[in-house]
């Protein structure tokens, strides 16, 4: 099978392309995705492409990206919405939480909303307070809403075209520090569905459980401890929502040790889930506390010396992994 | 006035009598339900006062053009031709609701009327109605998306960015501000520095429709007729209603007891401008013989009310598979 290296963002734009180029009722909206050619580029040439119609530029009007975009796909057509960065996607929370994910089942089916909401996530590049969330977890709290977080291109592809078909909204986040990073990726197409988590490395003495960025230190992680003989088991949850955790119970009941690693915060988050639902499901495999490693809880500040102090990384993994296989 | 009354024909007119008497004895009785608390519901906005907005508006319109509104939508739902069955049972939380029992008094919606719902976030539903404009313009129609709001909607972020929105994209949608000059308990001059909320249309380069006398249904009739025809061919625009409401901003709220200014005020509307008093005099001034009509729809229409209530009380509850279906498409 014919495969090459391709950068997450060139992968999500060949799967904008597709899917537009299968229905014509696939259309983009959102800031700076036209003639700009989208804020990551990742909507690259597809004005010329496609034209006015279908690629749609807006106004710096948020809340009205996310709830045109809503209405739009009540009405029969499948918005691919785009926030630029999930930060700005708060002053979208109405229209994704109150219509969004609710008006199929508050109209009792009447409705649905084949939508999916792209937005750019994380730090790391000083963006500050304001512009450095990784606010996933936010989303995946509401019924309703299905929350993507691919942790690499061959993910962001097969998972896009998924969502794009689909027809629930999606909130579906990239991470920033990925756009650039490739993976192979095979010539036929290919969809990757909705709810799957996925094993990325095979391992017996600890569960890692990761998505998005996370998976990536996760890895490193994993390699570092191999040479201390440690063999890391990585789950990647890919997707918030639906959330599919039984490869995760699968390798703890082998492992029996786990460490959730996530580029977000720890209050209320993914860490937090997982540890309440393994002791649920695996409370007599359970051989140590559940840890998780995350970025610390405070604020991003802007000196790159202290906020990269206060982010996760393939190190604090590798410690966290060694303290649940005291 | 006389000679566009006279444009009308009787039975027009009469109809128009009928659906308004519909949506004022259906809201006095949720208003009595409610009180009975056989309504349980905590919210229930009641559409007495401003039936000829509702009346009139929808009658300007296709069954292939598209309703959306706000929390007050008993009427909406009602003028759309939604049967006063399935209403009342939505009210009463029953599994033969129009939103099958999960949505409750401001979420109404019936998608075989086109008619997309009521939505209680304030101006919450303005995106979505440029949404649903945006599919007619893309599937290359000239259906239009006639969106109701109250005064209140045009003080909140939606209502900038949607009508914005739909000018640089030149949406059909018409924009009908019920302006009943108070949103919850805070007067439109207390809110609103323009206090003349239709001239916000020249802010977004949209075309400024009337600020039309929102108890008469002829005049609001001719107004969205013509907002619609500008809408179908050319573009957005902002039409404001001039209305009342009888029963306060919900069926709790005791403002006409606690306030003698807007006991007055309420009495002056209800005795001089009460829409379905000066329909009835329109009908009985212009035509012959029309007072055993009226007579007639007041006591069909009271007889629709009663099997609606009937109807409700008789429906089943929903089940446990009811509150878990429907969350995701399958």
């Amino acid at each position: 099978m014919a495969e090459k290296n391709v950068p997450m963002r060139e992968a999500l734009r060949a799967a904008l392309i597709e899917e537009m180029e299968r229905d014509e009722r696939v259309f983009i909206m959102g800031e700076e995705v036209g003639g700009w050619q989208g804020t990551h580029k990742v909507t690259r040439g597809l004005l010329d492409m496609f034209g006015e119609k279908r690629v749609r530029d807006t106004p710096i009007s948020e809340m009205v990206i996310a709830g045109a975009a809503v209405g739009a796909a009540m009405a029969g057509l499948r918005p691919v919405a785009e926030l630029m960065t999930i930060n700005f996607a708060f002053l979208s929370l109405d229209a994704i939480i109150n219509h969004a994910a609710k008006v199929h089942y508050m109209f009792n089916g009447q409705f649905k909303v084949p939508l999916v909401i792209r937005a750019a996530s994380g730090w790391g590049n000083q963006a500050t307070a304001t512009h450095s969330h990784v606010a996933e977890p936010i989303f995946a709290h509401f019924p309703g809403l299905y929350v993507a977080c691919p942790s690499n291109a061959y993910d962001a592809k097969g998972m896009l075209k998924a969502a794009i078909r689909d027809d629930n909204p999606v909130l579906f986040s990239e991470s920033i520090a990925l756009y650039s990073k490739p993976s192979r990726i095979p010539d036929e197409e290919y969809v990757i569905p909705i709810g799957k988590s996925d094993v990325k490395r095979v391992g017996k003495h600890v569960t890692i459980v990761s998505y998005a960025r996370g998976v990536e230190w996760s890895l490193e992680a994993a390699e570092i401890l191999a040479k201390e003989g440690i063999e890391a088991e990585v789950v990647d949850l890919r997707w918030l929502r639906p959330l599919d955790l039984e490869p995760v119970f699968e390798s703890f009941k082998k492992t029996n040790r786990c460490v959730v690693v996530e580029e977000s915060l720890p209050h209320f988050s993914v860490g937090s889930e997982l540890a309440a639902q393994l002791q649920e499901a695996a409370f007599d495999y359970m051989d140590a506390p559940i840890k998780r490693v995350s970025a610390m809880d405070v604020p991003l500040p802007y000196a790159k010396e202290i906020e990269l102090m206060a982010l996760p990384n393939a190190q604090k993994v590798v410690d966290a992994v060694k303290e649940v296989l005291y | 006035m006389a000679t566009k009354q006279m444009s009308l024909d009787k039975v027009t007119l009469l109809e128009w009598y009928r659906q308004s008497v519909l949506i004022r004895q259906f809201e006095t009785r949720c208003d009595e339900l409610y009180h009975q608390k056989k309504i349980t519901g905590v919210y229930l906005h009641l559409y007495s006062g401003h039936e000829a907005v509702g009346v009139g508006a929808l009658a300007a319109l296709t069954k292939d053009d598209h309703v959306i509104t706000g929390y007050r939508d008993h009427g909406i739902a009602l003028a759309r031709g939604v049967h006063a069955n399935p209403i009342m049972a939505e009210m009463m939380g029953k599994r033969t609701g129009v939103s099958g029992g999960k949505g409750g008094s401001m979420h109404l919606a019936s998608r075989q009327h086109n008619f997309w719902g009521g939505y209680a976030i304030v101006a919450g539903h303005l995106p979505l109605a440029a949404g649903i404009a945006l599919k007619e313009q893309y599937m290359g129609t000239e259906n239009v998306v006639l969106c109701f709001m109250g005064d209140g909607s045009t003080n909140n972020g939606y209502f900038h960015e949607s009508l914005n929105l739909s000018a640089v994209w030149n949406l059909p949608v018409v924009w009908l501000i019920e302006n009943n000059f108070i949103a919850m308990g805070t007067r439109i001059e207390d809110s609103t520095g323009q206090p003349e909320l239709v001239k916000r249309a020249i802010a977004y380069g949209m075309k400024e429709g009337p600020r039309v006398d929102g108890q008469d249904v002829i005049a609001v009739h001719a107004a969205i007729s013509e907002a619609v025809e500008y809408a179908r061919k050319k573009g957005p625009v902002l039409v404001e209603a001039l209305t009342y409401r009888y029963k306060g901003h919900g069926a709790s709220d005791k403002q006409f007891d606690a306030r003698d200014d807007l006991k007055r005020e309420l009495d002056d509307w209800l005795l001089n401008k009460d829409p379905i008093n000066i329909l009835k005099r329109t009908l009985l001034a212009n035509f012959d013989d029309v007072e055993h009509d009226l007579a007639r729809i007041d006591a069909e229409v009271l007889e629709v009310v009663e099997e609606a209530v009937r109807y409700a009380e008789a429906s089943p509850i929903p089940t446990y598979e009811d509150l878990i279906n429907n969350i995701y498409v399958d």
